[in-house]
C-alpha cells in the first residue's frame, strides 16, 4: 500500500530558508553604499541605538541609522507588499499574468498620490492613492467581466486601457503643475526609496504587515477560489465576499506602497511566479515565500539602484530591466502555463 | 436522500426554463438526468446545488429545504462533481482533494488531521492513490475527472451531483467512473447525473428522470423509460433499439444510431 504523504517539512524548510536569506540580504544592504563604512561601524551603530552605550561617530550614524536602515527595511515592505499582493490577484483573477501594474491599480494609485501633489487635499496621499487603486481594478473587473466570466483577454485590455487612461490624467497634472510639483511628480513617478526617512517606514510598518496577514489567514480559501467560481461556491465559499475582501486588501498594500515609492513595476508578477515554481501553487506557502522573495529581490534592486553608480538609477527602472527579460522567457518557455487554462 | 418538488425557473419573466420539474431520489439510488442538449439539464443541476435561485418549489436534502440555505451548509449537504478543466495552476492531486474538505474546516487556516485521513480514504475508493503526487493539470481527461470525483467525496455529503462525468472520457475511463458511481450509491450515497448515452442509462441507472424543454417528459425504472418512444421524441427519428435479448430473467436493450446502422452492427450471436 503506498502511503499519501501530507508532510509539509519540505514547504516549511524551504520558507524558513527564504528568511533567513532575507535576513542576510538586510544586513549585507545596510552594510554596503557608495560611502564606505567599515562593517563592525555599521554594527556598532545598530548596537548604539538599540542597546545604547559607547557613541558612534556622527557620520556613520547619520548614514546607517538615518538613511541606509529605513531605506532596506521600506525596500524590504514594499517588494513584500507588491509581490503577494501580486499572488493574491493571480489567484483571484485565476491568471498566472496578473500583477498590481498590468491591472491598472499601480497607473491608479500613481493617479491618486499626483492627485494629492498638485491639489493638497485634506486627506493623505495614501488613502488618495487608495481610493483610485480601488476604482482602477473594479473598473477593469467589470470591464472584462461578462455572463460571470473574466476572459484573460478582456481583463489584461481592460488592465491597459485603464492605466493608460491614469497615466493621460497624470500627465495632465505635469503639465499643470507649478516647477517644484513637477519634479515630486516625475521623480515619485520613476520609482525610489531615495527619499525614504522613518516617518515613511512607520505607514509602511503598520499597514504592510498587517495587509499579508490577512492574505495569509485567507490563503486556504484562496486556493479555492482560484479553481473558478462555480467550484467554489460548490464547496461552500461565498466568492463574491471572498473576491471583494482579498482584492481590496491586495489593492491597499499595494497602493500604500505606490503612494510611498512611486510605480515599481515587474515585481508584483515576477516574484509570485518564481516563488511558485519553487514551492507550488498552494496559497498558504505561495503567499508567505512571495513576500519574502520579493522583499529580497527589491532591496537588492535596490541596492544596486544606489551603489552601481555614483549617482542614483531611478528603481522603477531597475526592476524593469530585470523583470523584462524574465517574462520574455516565461512568455517563450511557458505559454501553455499562461494561456492553457481557459 | 434528495427531493425536487415543483421547481420552477426563469432568468426573467415568465420564460421558464424548467417547469413544475418533481423527481426523488432515494438513499443509495443512482438517478440518471437524460435529455437532448438544451434540454434544461444543467440549469437543474444548478438550481440543485444553489448556484440559481427557484422562481418556484423546493429542494429537499434528508428533509432540509436547502433552497434558503447559505452555501456554507449546502456545501456539506451535496457535493457538486463538475466536469473536468485545466485550472491555471498546478496543484498536486492531493491538494485538489483536500480542498474537498472546505466546507467542514472550522477556521480560516489549513485542514486538521482527520480532514487528511478522509482524503486518503477517498482517493483510495476511487482508485489515484497512485496519482496522489503528480500535477492535476498533467493528467489526462479520464484521471482529472476521477480526482473530482475523489474531491466530492471527501466532502462527506449525502448526495452528490454529477454535469455529464463521462462525456469527455474514453470508453475505459467512462466505465471506471459509472463503476466508482455504482460503488458509492452501494455505500449508500444518492446520486444525480446527467448522461447522453442511453445505453448507460440503461446499464447503471436505478431510476432515470426525462428532461425534454424544461418538463419531465417520463421517470421511473429505465427499462420502462428509455423507450423507443422516447427517444423519437427526443432527438426525432435518429436512433432504433438495435437488439435486445433476455438475459438473468431481465430484457436488455441496446441502442444504434439508424443512419450508421448496418448488417455489421448486430453481433449475430446476439441477433
Amino acid at each position: 500500500m503506498e502511503r499519501v504523504d501530507f508532510n509539509y517539512r519540505n514547504k516549511i524548510f524551504t520558507v524558513i530558508f527564504a528568511g533567513i536569506l532575507l535576513f542576510s540580504t538586510v544586513i549585507f544592504s545596510i552594510s554596503v553604499g557608495v560611502y564606505e563604512i567599515p562593517f563592525f561601524e555599521v554594527f556598532n551603530v545598530i548596537r548604539y541605538h538599540l542597546l545604547g552605550g559607547e557613541v558612534p561617530p556622527e557620520i556613520y550614524n547619520a548614514i546607517v541609522w538615518d538613511i541606509r536602515i529605513p531605506r532596506v527595511l521600506a525596500g524590504m515592505l514594499i517588494g513584500m507588499a507588491l509581490a503577494t499582493s501580486g499572488a493574491a490577484y493571480q489567484g483571484v483573477f485565476r491568471n498566472p499574468l496578473v500583477s498590481p501594474f498590468i491591472l491598472g491599480v499601480s497607473s491608479g494609485a500613481a493617479f491618486g498620490a499626483a492627485l494629492s501633489i498638485v491639489f493638497p487635499i485634506p486627506y493623505s496621499a495614501q488613502l488618495s492613492a487608495f481610493i483610485f487603486g480601488m476604482v482602477a481594478v473594479f473598473c477593469a473587473y467589470s470591464i472584462a467581466k461578462i455572463r460571470g466570466k473574466t476572459p484573460l483577454v478582456t481583463l489584461l485590455l481592460a488592465g491597459v486601457v485603464l492605466g493608460s487612461f491614469f497615466d493621460a490624467l497624470v500627465s495632465i497634472f505635469q503639465y499643470i503643475a507649478t516647477e517644484a510639483q513637477l519634479k515630486a511628480i516625475v521623480f515619485w513617478l520613476m520609482g525610489g526609496l531615495y527619499h525614504i526617512d522613518w516617518s515613511h517606514l512607520q505607514i509602511l510598518a503598520f499597514s504592510i504587515p498587517l495587509g499579508i496577514l490577512l492574505l495569509m489567514a485567507y490563503s486556504w480559501k484562496l486556493n479555492i477560489l482560484s479553481l473558478g467560481e462555480e467550484e467554489a461556491r460548490s464547496l461552500g465559499i461565498n466568492t463574491e465576499r471572498l473576491k471583494i475582501l482579498l482584492i481590496t486588501v491586495a489593492t491597499f498594500i499595494t497602493s500604500i506602497s505606490v503612494s510611498v515609492a512611486g510605480i515599481i513595476g515587474w515585481v508584483g508578477l515576477m516574484i509570485p511566479h518564481a516563488a511558485r515554481l519553487i514551492i507550488g501553487p498552494d496559497h498558504r506557502f505561495l503567499i508567505p515565500l512571495s513576500a519574502i522573495m520579493g522583499g529580497i529581490f527589491l532591496i537588492l534592486c535596490d541596492t544596486i539602484a544606489r551603489t552601481l553608480t555614483t549617482g542614483e538609477i531611478p528603481l522603477g527602472i531597475v526592476t524593469s530591466l530585470l523583470g523584462t527579460p524574465y517574462l520574455i522567457y516565461l512568455l517563450r518557455s511557458r505559454k501553455d502555463q499562461f494561456f492553457g487554462g481557459e | 436522500m434528495i427531493e425536487v418538488q415543483n421547481l420552477h425557473f426563469a432568468y426573467s419573466g415568465d420564460n421558464y426554463i424548467l417547469e413544475d420539474v418533481s423527481f426523488k431520489v432515494e438513499r443509495g439510488e443512482l438517478c440518471g438526468v437524460f435529455g437532448p442538449n438544451g434540454a434544461g439539464k444543467s440549469t437543474l443541476f444548478k438550481c440543485i446545488i444553489g448556484f440559481l435561485k427557484p422562481k418556484k418549489g423546493r429542494v429537499y436534502v434528508n428533509g432540509r429545504d436547502i433552497t434558503e440555505m447559505p452555501m456554507e451548509e449546502v456545501a456539506k449537504l451535496i457535493a457538486y462533481v463538475p466536469q473536468e478543466h485545466r485550472p491555471p495552476f498546478p496543484y498536486l492531486v492531493k491538494e485538489m482533494v483536500l480542498m474537498g474538505r472546505t466546507p467542514h474546516l472550522g477556521g480560516i487556516f489549513g485542514p486538521k488531521k482527520r480532514d487528511i485521513e478522509k482524503v486518503i480514504e477517498a482517493m483510495e475508493v476511487v482508485g489515484i492513490t497512485h496519482l496522489a503526487d503528480k500535477p492535476y493539470t498533467e493528467l489526462s481527461g479520464g484521471q482529472r475527472q476521477l480526482v473530482l470525483l475523489a474531491r466530492a467525496l471527501a466532502q462527506e455529503t449525502g448526495v452528490m451531483v454529477l454535469d455529464e462525468p463521462t462525456s469527455a472520457l474514453d470508453f475505459r475511463n467512462q466505465l471506471r467512473i459509472w463503476e466508482t458511481l455504482k460503488k458509492l450509491t452501494k455505500d449508500g450515497m444518492s446520486v444525480v447525473v446527467s448522461v447522453h448515452d442511453p445505453n448507460h442509462m440503461l446499464w447503471f441507472c436505478d431510476r432515470v428522470v426525462v428532461l425534454h424543454r424544461g418538463r419531465i417528459i417520463a421517470s421511473g425504472k429505465p427499462s420502462e423509460v428509455i423507450t423507443e418512444e422516447i427517444l423519437s421524441t427526443l432527438y426525432g427519428n435518429i436512433c432504433k433499439v438495435g437488439f435486445r435479448w433476455d438475459k438473468g430473467g431481465a430484457t436488455r436493450y441496446y441502442f444504434l444510431g439508424l443512419t450508421t446502422w448496418n448488417s455489421n452492427t448486430i453481433p449475430s450471436s446476439m441477433g
